[in-house]
């Protein structure tokens, strides 16, 4: 794994802010069966007990068999005639062995669904907990719907696989064991003709199997592709309206849906094959075993003592035991390459670094109160891109309230994100009160920093569930609280119905302005010592705008704060000013400072600002002077 | 989130008419939904029925040569211990025969049967999406991602799952008459007595549906419940990751996760006390048999020959027989994924469009007249009619640019999404060059009007697709759209340039940037309006300014296109001829930004609340 992992990310000398995500691909089935078995130890568990009435309840199968051998030579062709007293009592103890064996298959059937539908739920959560453990880059580049497909039908595929396909194959090789056992006590020459009309057969298998893996890899892909694309009527569904580009969509979507058909019909058409050649060896044995049978009738061609007319027609019931198994070994291979697939995709999501390893109990802890922030001569650049931030060496005092302006593009972002270690940077070091971030517990960290993102995104749930995310245990009066704290007691009382709000499917029963509100109320009960705040673009409604901006100066107080500064008014506001160009920090200092310093990037800024909002209004903008 | 999560809402009303479902007939709905299935394909039906009964015919002539192999045979070669060299050669010959030709049934029958299920999921999943692309912008709203994408996807494989084992179903049905044929030729009396096993499987079968079915159906309602999280708690990453939620969230996925994990458990349990139940049928029947049997040929009624082959013949239908078993099984989740799928397919609700066109040129002239339009009673919000807008009346003159201004709800949104026609009013017209909207021909107004919403949806496709959509667009026009929309920088900067691939959502941009695409998006197609919902607002101001102005100059090239924008910036309201002000859904007052300020407190308290702010803050 480790080699597979350095030779994606380019380079094992640099931090891996890798963006791929390990499909799992280069995973042979040994090593993905391994793999899911570590990361599912309830397969495991049990297991040989499981074997173990598998061989019993396979017992079953050779009964009849048996039963017919013993009726046809004992029953029938017994020395004094037919005798019909033997028949009888042996008819009922292959009765009782029946029973005996299929309580042996229920009770081994029932352990194999335990163990293989609580190894899944495991693994389904552990692979949905590395999802978010994933580099924001990762989540981001890689298609969400693919994400959701790997802890949703890429499990379910192996669990129907390990609950009917591996089933059969337990119960398949049973059957197979046991028949052979059986046929070589009865006659060793008749087994290996068995063996011999089955052997192409086994042999072919390979060949199949490496098609079918390959087959079963497109069809897998060709579902991302179809699901992606079937997803954008439903998510897209306004846009598509508005720009009148159904009949576009729908062939993409057709496109899309032909490819995936295609690719299913043409696995299953290998698999049809396969599975036909069954019933050939199948053939191929019982016209063997009558004619080899009767070479070898004690007066045959090559007579021997034992072979008797009951030993031929057993041959022909234990040949059939064969012909299941080898026509479902091909549907279990199907099955079998269909689920390796799916459990690749989802184990290499497990073995996709996290990158950004947490020190856990190891960490050293933060102390609580203002936090001072150090960039320790800090580099970023994303894997195989440009750097984006070159060298920003510097300190910002606890407590004082930073604003970060500059273009589109400029790596002010950047910045946000290394501060909150969304990524880890490729040179120098992030250090909060002198300890370097990548030392820090992520427990410790997100208790002492958090991020108010630009879009404030919301959970279907009501809008306590929502603030609750700030802090888990707080309950009503702490989030009120918080919003008094911030002054937005009054817009929660106007709601109709207060904090039981729903806020629907990403906030969005909300107005974007509402949502910023309770990312604020939320940032507020999880009382970080570091504020880190992206500031919402979008401009809202101006009188939520007022609030925003009280509640956000409230917010502030009292905490070490980074802005991420669309507006000149919030770098007026601030302590210090940071100017970012072109991955560098150009200038810094107060505003009023900045601005004075003719020339530079910051007064360029600064003056194209004033004759926008010049433009709209003839007020002079509420300016430097009016700040205390 | 314990107290107060109600995901079980929308869950009561499905196992309602789940539970109501479960009482009828499954089994019957199933057929029924397999019906479906064989109407529309009926030709790939035959042929794989066809093969299919030409293997269980052939099966049963396996069992009849394996008698006739015994009587004529072995038996005589047993008792005489002579071999008879031709003998041999036609049981080699009838076997292989028999194998071959059972082989090519084999392959007529499971080709088939994946063409048959291929082509119908490919054939659901074009309805359902193309019944997505026809629906309202309205029922959209009122229904799930998860949900919608779950319908499209796992429902329909669901749906279809029986098709699989249906020819080998009808197959083993043909075979078992030819069986019973068959058994009743060797012996009536042995017939009877392996008959009884036929109406015993199936009886167990059915039996075995009834306990499991509400498990199946409650499986597949948890698989969707799953989905949904996923997609939102993946949505919502930089939340989850930020506040150092994973263990929360890890959570709630794992309580459903675990649900499910119980609900298959105790189904696995059902299924493995009914498979060696109905394994062990047709063997104990065997065992019957073999005990009449011998008591027949002791009373000479028959010879071994026929108690071999109705044994042998119990033996070869048993196994095909459980596909009966599997068809069944897979009834209950395949009516639940049909009855979801029909659930879309049935939805109604649709937008008729007329037949006007329209050939104008230049800026459109934009008439909104007497608008009325609130959201219906049904809403989940209660049932109180909210009233979103009434008596709503204004122009946008050809070329002309007037801007919406509002607080929050007070129907901004609501009127873009009428004068776009994403919604129709409840009273009054929106017309457009003097034709009402709805008389337009489908897709006439997108030819007109352009609207760039506040939140961008980019498609999974490349910069270019994404800007041009389909339309015949040159490079140079997508580049000069770019560049009026400030994204040509950052496009530029993209890896493959124009042909860099954007991915769902188109998530690898930031907020701003996808806002710029999607004004670009606008903008290349020289609309003569443009209806600009909050579309710059994660744009810098900075980079907004600069969008603003190549709008106003864009038109030097051309006639100038009307543009009605909703904004709160004062930049962008300064750029409007005109200002509508809206407020809870009524208009109360136009004129220019200057008349308004002059003219409405309201207005200037609206417009200047964010410097009021600013020095409020500053004391």
């Amino acid at each position: 794994m480790s080699a597979t992992t350095s030779t994606r990310a380019g380079s094992t000398a640099t931090p891996r802010t890798s963006t791929a995500l390990d499909t799992g691909e280069s995973l042979g089935a040994f090593t993905t069966i391994r793999l899911g078995m570590k990361h599912s130890p309830e397969l495991r568990e049990g297991l040989r007990g499981t074997f173990a009435l598998a061989v019993l309840a396979s017992g079953g199968e050779v009964v009849v068999p048996i039963a017919v051998q013993q009726t046809l030579d004992r029953g029938l062709g017994a020395d004094g005639g037919v005798d019909l007293g033997f028949t009888v009592l042996m008819g009922l103890l292959a009765a009782a062995a029946i029973v005996v064996t299929g309580v042996a298959s229920y009770l081994m059937t029932a352990r194999l669904f335990r163990a293989a539908e609580r190894g899944l739920a495991t693994l389904r959560t552990k692979a949905f907990r590395h999802v978010h453990d994933l580099p924001l880059l990762t989540q981001n580049t890689e298609r969400r719907g693919a994400l959701v497909a790997r802890v949703t039908s890429d499990v379910d595929q192996v669990s129907q696989f390990l609950v009917f396909g591996g089933l059969l194959f337990v119960v398949s090789v049973g059957q197979i064991a046991v028949a052979t056992v059986v046929m070589a006590v009865y006659s060793w020459q008749l087994t290996l003709v068995v063996w011999l009309a089955f052997a192409p057969l086994f042999l072919s298998l390979r060949y199949f199997q490496r098609k079918l893996t390959e087959a079963y890899g497109v069809v897998r892909r060709q579902v991302g592709a179809m699901l992606s694309a079937v997803s954008e009527p439903v998510v897209g569904a306004t846009v598509v309206r508005s720009y009148a580009v159904a009949d576009r969509t729908q062939a993409r979507i057709d496109e899309a849906i032909d490819r995936h058909k295609a690719a299913s019909f043409r696995a299953q058409g290998f698999t049809a094959f396969s599975f036909s050649l069954g019933g050939v060896s199948a053939g191929l044995a019982n016209a063997g075993v009558v004619v080899v049978g009767i070479l070898l009738m004690p007066d045959g061609w090559f007579g021997t003592d034992a072979m008797t007319l009951g030993t031929v027609i057993a041959f022909a019931f234990l040949v059939t035991l064969f012909v299941g198994p080898v026509q479902m070994g091909t549907q279990i291979l199907t099955d079998a390459q269909n689920a390796l697939a799916g459990w690749r995709r989802v184990i290499g999501i497990l073995e996709t670094p996290a990158d950004l390893t947490d020190p856990g109990a190891d960490g050293e802890p933060l102390p609580s109160g203002p936090i001072e922030v150090t960039f320790d001569h800090v580099g970023f650049a994303y894997p195989g891109g440009r750097p984006v931030l070159h060298d920003v060496d510097l300190t910002l005092a606890p407590g004082s309230r930073v604003a970060v302006v500059g273009e589109t593009g400029s790596g002010k972002s950047t910045i946000a994100k290394l501060l909150t270690r969304l990524m880890d940077p490729s040179e120098g070091r992030v250090l909060l009160d002198g300890v370097d971030l990548r030392h820090v517990s992520q427990a410790d960290l997100r208790r002492s920093v958090v991020l108010v993102p630009q879009e404030g995104f919301l959970f279907d749930d009501t809008l306590a569930a929502n603030v609750r995310y700030g802090r888990t245990d707080a309950d009503e009066a702490a989030i009120r609280a918080s919003a008094d704290a911030l002054g937005l007691g009054d817009w929660l009382a106007g709601l109709p119905r207060g904090l039981d709000t729903r806020v629907g499917q990403r906030g969005e029963s909300l107005s974007a302005g509402e949502r910023q509100l309770v990312a604020l109320i939320r940032a507020h009960l999880a009382d970080p010592d570091l504020l880190v705040l992206d500031e919402a673009t979008s401009a809202v409604d101006p009188a939520l705008e007022m609030r925003i901006g009280r509640a956000l100066e409230r917010l502030m107080r009292a905490r070490t704060s980074v802005t991420i500064a669309h507006r000149l008014s919030t770098a007026e506001a601030a302590d210090e000013v940071l100017v970012v160009d072109h991955g560098r920090v150009v200038q810094r200092g107060p505003h009023a400072e900045l601005a004075a310093r003719t020339g530079s990037v910051y007064a360029g800024l600064h003056a194209s600002w004033v004759a926008q909002q010049g433009r709209a209004t003839d007020r002079v903008p509420s300016g430097a002077g009016e700040q205390g | 989130m314990s107290t107060t999560t109600t995901p079980e809402v929308v869950h009561d009303e499905d196992d309602a008419l789940v539970g109501n479902r479960t009482k009828a007939a499954t089994t019957w709905d199933g057929f029924k939904v397999l019906g479906i299935a064989i109407r529309r394909e009926p030709w790939v039906f035959t042929i794989s029925t066809l093969g299919s009964v030409l293997f269980g015919a052939l099966t049963v002539a396996d069992a009849w040569a394996l008698g006739w192999a015994t009587d004529e045979v072995l038996v005589p070669a047993f008792s005489t211990g002579e071999t008879d060299g031709s003998m041999l050669w036609a049981v080699l010959a009838v076997f292989l025969g028999i194998a071959i030709l059972r082989a090519v049934g084999i392959v007529a029958r499971r080709v088939g049967a994946g063409l048959m299920q291929y082509r119908m999921q490919a054939h659901s999943r074009r309805e359902v999406s193309r019944q997505y692309l026809r629906l309202p912008v309205e029922w959209h709203q009122r229904h799930p991602t998860g949900e919608l994408l779950s319908n499209v996807n796992a429902d329909v494989e669901a749906a279809w799952r029986p098709i699989a084992p249906l020819p080998m179903a009808v197959g083993t049905i043909a075979m078992m008459v030819i069986a019973v044929v068959q058994m009743f030729a060797s012996d009536v009396v042995l017939a009877v007595v392996g008959l009884t096993v036929f109406p015993a499987v199936i009886v167990s079968n059915l039996y075995f549906q009834r306990l499991s079915s509400p498990l199946m159906t409650r499986a597949q309602q948890l698989r969707a419940d799953l989905s949904e999280i996923a997609h939102e708690s993946f949505d919502g990453a930089m939340v989850v990751k930020t506040l150092g939620r994973e263990p929360e969230e890890t959570a709630r996925f794992g309580r459903v996760a675990d649900e499910l994990r119980d609900v298959n458990v105790r189904a696995g349990r059902i299924r493995a006390a009914f498979d060696p139940a109905l394994a062990a049928l047709p063997n104990l029947a065997v065992l019957l048999v073999l005990g009449v049997g011998v008591a027949r040929v002791e009373s000479g009624a028959i010879d071994a020959g026929a108690v071999v082959t109705v044994a042998y013949l119990l033996t070869v239908v048993a196994f095909p027989i459980r596909s009966i078993g599997w068809l069944l099984g897979n009834f209950p989740a395949s009516v639940v994924g049909w009855e979801r799928i029909k659930r879309v397919l049935d939805a109604t609700g649709s937008m008729p469009y007329g037949t006007a066109t329209s050939t104008a040129t230049g800026g459109a002239h934009l008439e909104v007249d007497a608008l009325a339009y609130s959201y219906g009673t049904g809403s989940t919000e209660g049932g109180d009619e909210v009233g979103l807008l009434r008596e709503v009346s204004f122009s946008v003159a050809p070329g002309r640019t007037v801007a919406l201004v509002g607080a929050t709800a007070s129907g901004k949104s609501t009127l873009t999404s009428l004068v776009t026609r994403l919604v129709d009013p409840q009273a009054g017209t929106v017309r457009l060059d003097g034709t009402d909207l709805r008389d337009l021909a489908a897709g006439e107004l997108a030819r007109s009007v352009a609207v760039v919403p506040q939140t961008a949806f980019l498609f999974d496709d490349t910069v270019r697709g994404n800007v041009t959509l389909g339309l015949d667009a040159t490079d140079e026009e997508v580049w000069a759209a770019l560049r009026a929309a400030q994204a040509d920088g950052f496009v530029a900067a993209l890896d493959h340039g124009l042909d860099t691939r954007l991915g769902e959502r188109g998530t690898s941009l930031s907020g701003g940037q996808r806002q710029r695409i999607s004004l670009a998006r606008a903008l290349v197609r020289r609309p003569r309006l443009l209806v600009l919902d909050d579309a710059t607002s994660a744009v810098d101001p900075e980079v907004e300014a600069r969008i603003l102005a190549a709008l106003r100059s864009t038109a030097g090239d051309g006639p100038q296109p009307s543009l009605l924008v909703v904004a709160y910036r004062k930049a962008t309201i300064g750029l409007a001829d005109e200002v509508v002000h809206l407020d809870r859904g009524r208009i109360v007052a136009r004129g220019t930004h200057e008349e308004l300020l002059a003219a409405s407190v309201e207005y200037a308290r609206l417009v200047n609340a964010y410097e009021t702010a600013e020095q409020e803050e500053g004391r």
